[in-house]
């Protein structure tokens, strides 16, 4: 299978950040905040690119959906190897309503475009964790999906997978064009080397894209109420063996232990 | 949110240093790098080295103070070899990465901000050997030792105090002396970053006693040469991990193609590599002065006393505002005098001025953040004794503080001849 791998990345708070949620409950503090790729969206550009060294597909392309700052997760992707970026301009009121439907409606919108064999995304954003995208995507080109994947490798035109799941592990063999979303043992993602780093910003080679009315925008569509930062923790009850078994070991007098769920 | 952010702090892939898992609120205080000047390139240069050196360096930081040993180096060197942090300023021809002294200031500075010993010993074989055989090196030396230099394969130092040279390192006593194809090498140097470990030496030794300083000429000198041999590692004070000792020549024969430079003429190549020496070096102070504050902002502000956090106190915010004003005063001077130089504009006076004043600076900076910890800045579970120790390295090496009021003071007085 050769051909064109897109690749949704999406610009997030850094992981390592502590959050604050705003004085005024309608969201988190953003501003001065620092931002960087998804995780989840790395591993997926690290498996393109993979991919692209594996001479299984001819080219990565990067997309991001944001203002103008999302260019730069654009560059961190073609700094780890990808060919090309498509920034998919969505800034103000719009980048606030921005979700998963909206970016599967564009997602799906430059496969057809592109003509791309594969869509790559991370499982799911650290921001919203809604797990949503890439199924979404799938429905709306009707293309067989395979989520969580721990290990991804083509067979002619086929797709094997194996999928991370509750119950376990669950190989899938699915069809191309098919959407992956990339679950966090599928690799591990490079650093990008400075070689890479200056030839991605000297060599521009992001589009700039406006969603038109194909690919139109709904606006809030899921209504924010407010936005809390959770509870501080409380003490728990042990009701599990560990405590019991401390008492037991100071007093040399063992007690009766009724079994229940551990309270954590 | 929290419970794939958590999940991912936790995964096997990424590593939280001591400090955060100690309980500091949050990860680092950012580095407003619009108000530093630098571009699109350098804030993305900052960003990946930054998780670079925080995924790999920083877990082992604390430990390899403590040892006095970085067992992880060769490693840890090859790494960097690949991700082309090895020869910044070397040209592309030579398999360098073809950037400025501002790039190469950036990555040691973040080097520094993870583990200054490490950094120390990066600026030592980075600045100090590879740069100077870019300099002056000719085709068959830089064919024979760059590409291994580069890779992280080889380790590079330089040799120029002596046990009783330091401050007057002109009056060297480590003899060269020409015998057919070869020059015999007798006595010592000391004070040798990366000596115990370092593959490829750039040494300076007398071939003329009698002509004093215009009797220099630099070596090109290979471990395991017959009559070079290493001593002990030295027992520091700070900087401890970046391996320090003695070098010995006895009688050892050093081919006359490897004489970098031209002959007698070692006191340029000394001198101009100085300037540029101090100039990356002073990133060491800077990425000090940035790791006190990552350590201890944090701390003031989860740290309770009198019913509040002590960072509301208006003596704390008196501190914080002291330390940050003068590492953003150093590090603004230190960039602007960077880019000229990367115009070509080399000032031997403001190279010095630079590390005077970061150095000294960072001293201070140290003892505040000890200071904002009380009784935990004074025991080693915390790092703020470390970055002290490390700090103060910064006054002598490199040129003592006074050398560079002297080189200061000089340049003014020719003004007015």
């Amino acid at each position: 299978m050769s051909g064109r791998v897109l690749v949704g990345v999406k610009r997030v708070i850094d992981y390592a950040v502590k959050i604050r949620v705003k004085p005024d409950n309608t969201g988190v503090v953003t501003d001065g905040v620092k931002h960087s790729m998804n995780p989840f969206c790395e591993i997926a550009v690290e498996e393109a690119v993979k991919l692209k060294e594996k001479k299984l597909i001819k080219e990565v392309v990067a997309v991001s959906c944001g203002p103008q700052q999302s260019q730069e997760t654009i560059r961190t992707a073609l700094a780890m190897g990808a060919d090309r970026g498509i920034h998919v301009d969505v800034s103000g009121k719009d980048y606030e309503n921005l979700g998963p439907l909206q970016v599967s409606k564009i997602l799906a919108a430059l496969a057809k475009q592109e003509d791309a064999q594969l869509i790559l995304l991370g499982k799911q954003a650290i921001d919203d964790d809604c797990n949503q995208t890439g199924q979404m995507t799938a429905a709306l080109l009707d293309w067989p999906q395979g989520t969580f994947a721990s290990e991804v490798s083509l067979e002619g035109d086929k797709i094997n997978l194996v999928r991370e799941i509750d119950g376990g592990l669950e190989h899938i063999k699915i069809n191309t064009p098919a959407v992956i979303t990339a679950d966090l043992r599928l690799n591990t993602p490079r650093y990008a080397t400075l070689p890479n780093i200056m030839d991605s910003l000297m060599n521009n080679e992001t589009e700039l894209h406006k969603p038109n009315h194909r690919t139109s925008l709904c606006v809030g569509l899921i209504p924010l109420f407010e936005t809390v930062a959770p509870e501080d923790m409380q003490g728990g009850t042990d009701r599990s063996g560990a405590m019991l078994r401390h008492t037991v070991l100071q007093s040399g007098k063992p007690k009766r232990i009724i079994l229940s769920c551990l309270c954590i | 949110m929290f419970a794939v952010r958590n999940a991912l702090r936790l995964s096997s892939r990424l590593s939280i240093p001591a400090v955060t898992r100690r309980g500091c609120a949050g990860a680092a205080i950012p580095v407003d790098d619009v108000v530093n000047g630098l571009t699109d390139e350098q804030i993305q240069l900052r960003q990946t080295v930054r998780k670079f050196f925080v995924e790999k360096l920083a877990p082992h930081a604390d430990e390899i103070d403590k040892k006095n040993e970085f067992p992880g180096m060769r490693g840890f060197w090859k790494e960097m070899g690949t991700m082309g942090l090895l020869g910044i300023t070397a040209p592309v021809e030579c398999g360098g990465t073809g950037l400025g002294y501002l790039d190469h200031i950036i990555v040691m500075e973040e080097l520094s901000r993870v583990s200054a010993a490490v950094a120390l010993s990066y600026g030592a074989h980075s600045n100090l050997c590879v740069n100077q055989l870019v300099r002056h090196a000719n085709e068959k030396q830089k064919e024979k030792y760059m590409t291994k230099l580069l890779t992280g394969e080889h380790v590079g130092a330089l040799a120029m105090s002596e046990p009783n040279a330091g401050s007057d390192v002109v009056s060297m006593k480590l003899r060269a002396k020409k015998e057919g194809d070869y020059y015999v090498l007798n006595g010592n140097k000391f004070w040798i970053t990366n000596g115990p470990d370092a593959d490829v030496l750039i040494v300076y030794a007398k071939t003329d006693p009698e002509a004093y300083q215009k009797g220099i000429t630099a070596f090109i000198v290979e471990k395991g040469t017959p009559g070079f041999s290493t001593a002990q590692k030295l027992d520091k004070l700070g900087m401890r991990g970046s391996n320090t000792c003695e070098l010995i020549f006895e009688d050892c024969k050093i081919p006359a193609e490897n004489i970098l430079g031209p002959l007698n003429k070692g006191v340029y190549v000394m001198m101009s590599g100085l300037d540029l020496e101090r100039l990356v070096l002073a990133s060491g102070p800077i990425g000090i002065m940035q790791a006190v504050l990552d350590a201890a902002i944090p701390y003031l502000h989860v740290r309770e006393a009198f019913g509040q956090k002590i960072g509301h106190f208006q003596l704390m915010q008196g501190k914080m505002a002291d330390m940050y004003t003068r590492l953003s005063a150093c590090r603004q001077y230190l960039y602007s005098v960077a880019r000229a130089c990367d115009k070509g504009h080399f000032s031997a006076k403001d190279c010095a001025g630079v590390i005077l004043y970061c150095a000294e600076n960072a001293t201070q900076v140290a003892l505040d953040g000890i200071q904002c910890l009380g009784g935990n800045g004074y025991i080693n579970d915390y790092p703020l004794g470390r970055f002290l120790r490390d700090a103060k390295l910064y006054e002598i090496g490199a040129g003592t503080s006074e050398v560079r009021r002297l080189i200061i003071g000089r340049a003014f007085n020719s003004l007015f001849k």
